[in-house]
């Protein structure tokens, strides 16, 4: 029983930061409350995100009230896939994606057919609060279809594989890849099983892979070796990454990043409490990194997004 | 910085104002660490009533005073527009209204608490009457010295005297025999008694004692024999057995030779009490002294019983509030709703805790699979809960009903559940299932049981319940304790778990 646990100087000196730690050492001391608006709402997210220039996918439309409801399906034909999803969901709850239509039925990725009904009722769903935070009411937002790179191929089971950037007063200080797998139900959440890849921030390549937080070596779907993987165009996707402070204004932030196949990295949301499995997912603490970055802010050293980005690479380079 | 210096100032200033005013309570008013046995009170109200004449009224009651027993711990009087002394003499105890004119029917109350307190002793001794000779017409006084004689030549004290000449006056043989009947016609036994023992050199007097019954109503006062064999030494006899030493349950009003009740400017005077038992525990037994004291005193005891008994659910929930925090910054338990295991908690101590546990997985196991049903139709989030809501009244009354056939009374407690915490619990749960699946619920349903089961346990805790109640102070430290809390930085005991293997990574 007790050698299920560590102690706490152990974990103290491998500089693992805890949840009490985050909550009130970074949260709440970096992300102004009144920001959280702007990162919890997707619709909002994406109207800075345009504003800033930061590649995200395109907006096809909103819809914000039940009438909205009959004048978008029209629209929807017009794009062979596309994505609903509800504007304060979290977790990717509430997300329907459609990657192509025939003679006006849409289908999902998984070859579902979807009718019109069914789109409309999802919208309405979404409308009356069904997914968003708390039940309140809430918008769908439309978007364009993201084309996944191929690279990902055998890493990801089912699923959205994506990156997450951990940014810190604007420095891109800890990232991790999340793959669903078919215990995840194609979802990337951690918890619910998918596979968290380390990435070195210096090269884009995985260092070290869990799943329900112990370690890995292999894709458990696909038998990919997950050391093989490396992410593409890293450096823009840093750019990006460290950009989002600046829009944002949020001091700690989860940034979620997309490979689009034509586009590159895309912006797909932000997070304002990002979890702590990034650091299970790297094999390492993220206080070092928090701590280095606090002291040459402290003293005074300004940097614009591209130098921060150059910073993080040569000092959290594995 | 200095922020952190305000917070750790108002953390040591919390801790410090808590410890202080717990010890100022308990050294300054007695109040016990620890629950201690339940004290009875007799809680005797006297009514004067007489009818005014239309002059001038004086009114003067006899008090009683701590005694073997029982100990005099709080007294009150209502009486209209009657302008009221109390005379505190040791040997002369009294409270006098007083009115220049006073017309008809004049009622007053006194009201006086005796804690039964086996330690108690007589805090004035009364002083030895003088012993008068009484003389009768004849025949009465040849018989009553007849009667005397006989009684004096079984006697070897006073005491024994005293016992036998109350026989003789009371045994079955005795009401038959002429001499008796004579003079008990002639005078009542209580005066003839003294007479006699005056009349044989022993001072003696009649007193008057209240038989304390709980309940009673109306009550008169009894008369009571008291002999002294010398200046400190003095027993009471019950006059209808003769029965030496002081009755059990009963309270000297008057002992010291004075009249009970005079009126002056009223006519057809009486005094009637009422009285009343009350158990209450030792630390409430003491709080009139303390209801009386100043401001850094400050407590509930002062408030009226409803809002006391109130106040003592109020109290705990910090308690409560506690637990939960140490859970989940602690050891990092999740839970549904921050707060919602506290108030399951609370209506755990309404249902006791099984009850409350059977109740609780009946009515949330019952309302999600109706809520499962309710979840196709797509509803809007208000309307979803409020019908969630009634089904959960629905549920709890034939649960109720169901329980109450089959003859478990202990069902019906389970309408104790606050239904709204219920439902939106049940809303979480199934939004929950729908989104993370059965496991996740389990989890947080399990977590959110565990802590309300923990939190139960602390606040039905006898200690912690005398302790919260009882000491104001014990507040201060809790809040004091919760903001050290929400300043640890620390890991969660979970998390030691979850980061083993990073731990364990390389050397």
């Amino acid at each position: 029983m007790l050698s299920q646990f560590t102690s706490p100087f152990k974990l103290a000196r491998k500089g693992i930061m805890g949840m009490n730690q985050r909550n009130t050492g970074y949260i709440s001391r970096y992300n102004p409350r009144k920001l959280y608006p702007l990162v919890d709402n997707k619709l909002k997210t994406k109207i800075i995100a345009q504003r800033d220039n930061v590649t995200i996918p395109a907006l096809i439309g909103v819809v914000r009230t039940q009438h909205d409801i009959q004048s978008i399906i029209p629209l929807l034909h017009k794009h062979p896939g596309f994505v609903i999803k509800p504007a304060k969901g979290s977790g990717g709850k509430g997300i329907l994606v459609i990657t192509k239509q025939e003679s006006g039925v849409f289908f999902k990725p998984s070859g579902a057919p979807a009718h019109e009904e069914d789109v409309k009722r999802h919208c309405s769903n979404i409308l009356a609060g069904l997914f968003s935070l708390g039940g309140s009411p809430d918008v769908a937002v439309i978007e364009a279809l993201i084309e996944f790179d191929s690279c990902f191929d055998g890493f990801s089971f089912e699923g959205v594989p994506d990156v997450r950037v951990i940014v810190f007063q604007g420095y891109p200080v800890m990232a991790m890849m999340r793959l669903s797998t078919a215990a995840s139900d194609g979802k990337a959440n951690l918890h619910q099983g998918a596979v968290g890849v380390g990435i070195d921030i210096g090269s884009g390549r995985a260092l070290h892979a869990v799943q329900f937080d112990r370690p890995i070596e292999k894709h458990p779907d696909t038998d990919r070796p997950l050391k093989e993987l490396v992410v593409p165009h890293w450096q823009r996707l840093l750019e990006l990454a460290s950009s989002c402070y600046e829009m944002s204004g949020m001091g700690y932030l989860g940034t979620d990043m997309v490979l689009d196949k034509s586009n590159g990295p895309m912006l797909l949301e932000l997070n304002a409490r990002p979890g702590l499995a990034i650091q299970i997912a790297n094999g390492e603490g993220i206080l070092p990194r928090l701590k280095l970055v606090e002291k040459i802010v402290a003293e005074g050293v300004k940097h614009d997004p591209l130098e921060r980005v150059e910073f993080s690479k040569t000092e959290f380079s594995r | 910085m200095s922020s952190r210096n305000i917070f750790y100032f108002i953390v040591t200033l919390c801790m410090l104002i808590g410890i202080s005013m717990t010890l100022y309570r308990h050294i300054q008013f007695e109040v016990p660490w620890l629950p201690g046995e339940k004290r009875q009170i007799w809680s005797i109200e006297a009514k004067v009533e007489f009818d005014a004449k239309g002059e001038s009224v004086e009114a003067v009651l006899a008090l009683p005073l701590t005694q073997r027993g029982y100990t005099r711990i709080h007294e009150s009087t209502a009486s209209l527009a009657y302008g009221l002394s109390f005379v505190n003499d040791q040997d002369n105890p009294r409270a006098i209204w007083t009115k220049r004119t006073a017309d008809g029917h004049q009622e007053m109350y006194y009201k006086v608490d005796f804690l039964v307190d086996p330690k108690a002793v007589d805090i004035y001794q009364p002083q030895m009457p003088d012993t008068p000779f009484t003389e009768y017409p004849e025949p009465y006084f040849t018989a009553a010295n007849h009667l005397a004689k006989q009684a004096e030549e079984v006697s070897a004290d006073a005491y024994s005297f005293t016992r036998e000449l109350i026989k003789a006056l009371t045994d079955e043989t005795a009401s038959k025999s002429q001499n008796t009947g004579l003079i008990l016609d002639y005078k009542p036994k209580n005066r003839l008694v003294v007479d006699l023992l005056n009349n044989a050199h022993v001072p003696a007097r009649i007193v008057r004692g209240l038989q304390l019954e709980d309940g009673r109503r109306r009550q008169g006062i009894t008369e009571y024999i008291q002999v002294f064999k010398d200046e400190n030494d003095w027993q009471i006899f019950d006059l209808a057995t003769g029965t030496q030493g002081r009755p059990e349950n009963t309270l000297l009003w008057e002992y010291n030779g004075n009249s009970l009740l005079e009126v002056v400017g009223g006519r057809n005077s009486q005094v009637t009490f009422s009285m009343l038992l009350v158990e209450q525990s030792a630390q409430s037994a003491v709080a009139p002294k303390i209801s009386e004291a100043d401001f850094l005193n400050f407590s509930i005891d002062s408030l009226p019983l409803e809002e006391q008994a109130l106040f003592k659910g109020i109290l705990l929930i910090p308690i409560g509030v506690l637990i939960v925090v140490l859970l989940r910054v602690l050891v990092g338990l999740k839970t549904s709703g921050t707060f919602m295991p506290v108030l399951i908690a609370m209506a755990f101590m309404q249902t006791s805790l099984i009850t409350g546990l059977i109740g609780f997985l009946l009515v949330v196991g019952t309302g999600l699979v109706i809520r499962g049903y309710l979840s196709h139709l797509n509803l809007l989030l208000v309307s979803r809960i409020s019908a969630v809501i009634i089904t959960v009244i629905g549920i709890i009354s034939i649960f109720s009903v169901i329980s109450f056939k089959v003859g478990l009374t202990e069902g019906l407690k389970i309408t104790f559940f606050p239904m709204i915490i219920l439902s939106w619990t049940i809303e979480r749960m199934s939004v929950l299932w729908e989104e993370e699946g059965p496991k996740e619920v389990l989890m947080q349903g399990g977590g959110s049981l565990l802590v309300a089961v923990l939190a139960f346990l602390a606040m039905n805790n006898d200690y912690v319940r005398h302790l919260t109640f009882n000491f104001m102070g014990i507040q201060f430290i809790v809040l004091g304790i919760i903001l050290i809390l929400g300043n640890y930085t620390g890991y969660r005991l979970l998390e030691l778990r979850r980061f083993k293997p990073l731990a364990d990574r390389e050397g």
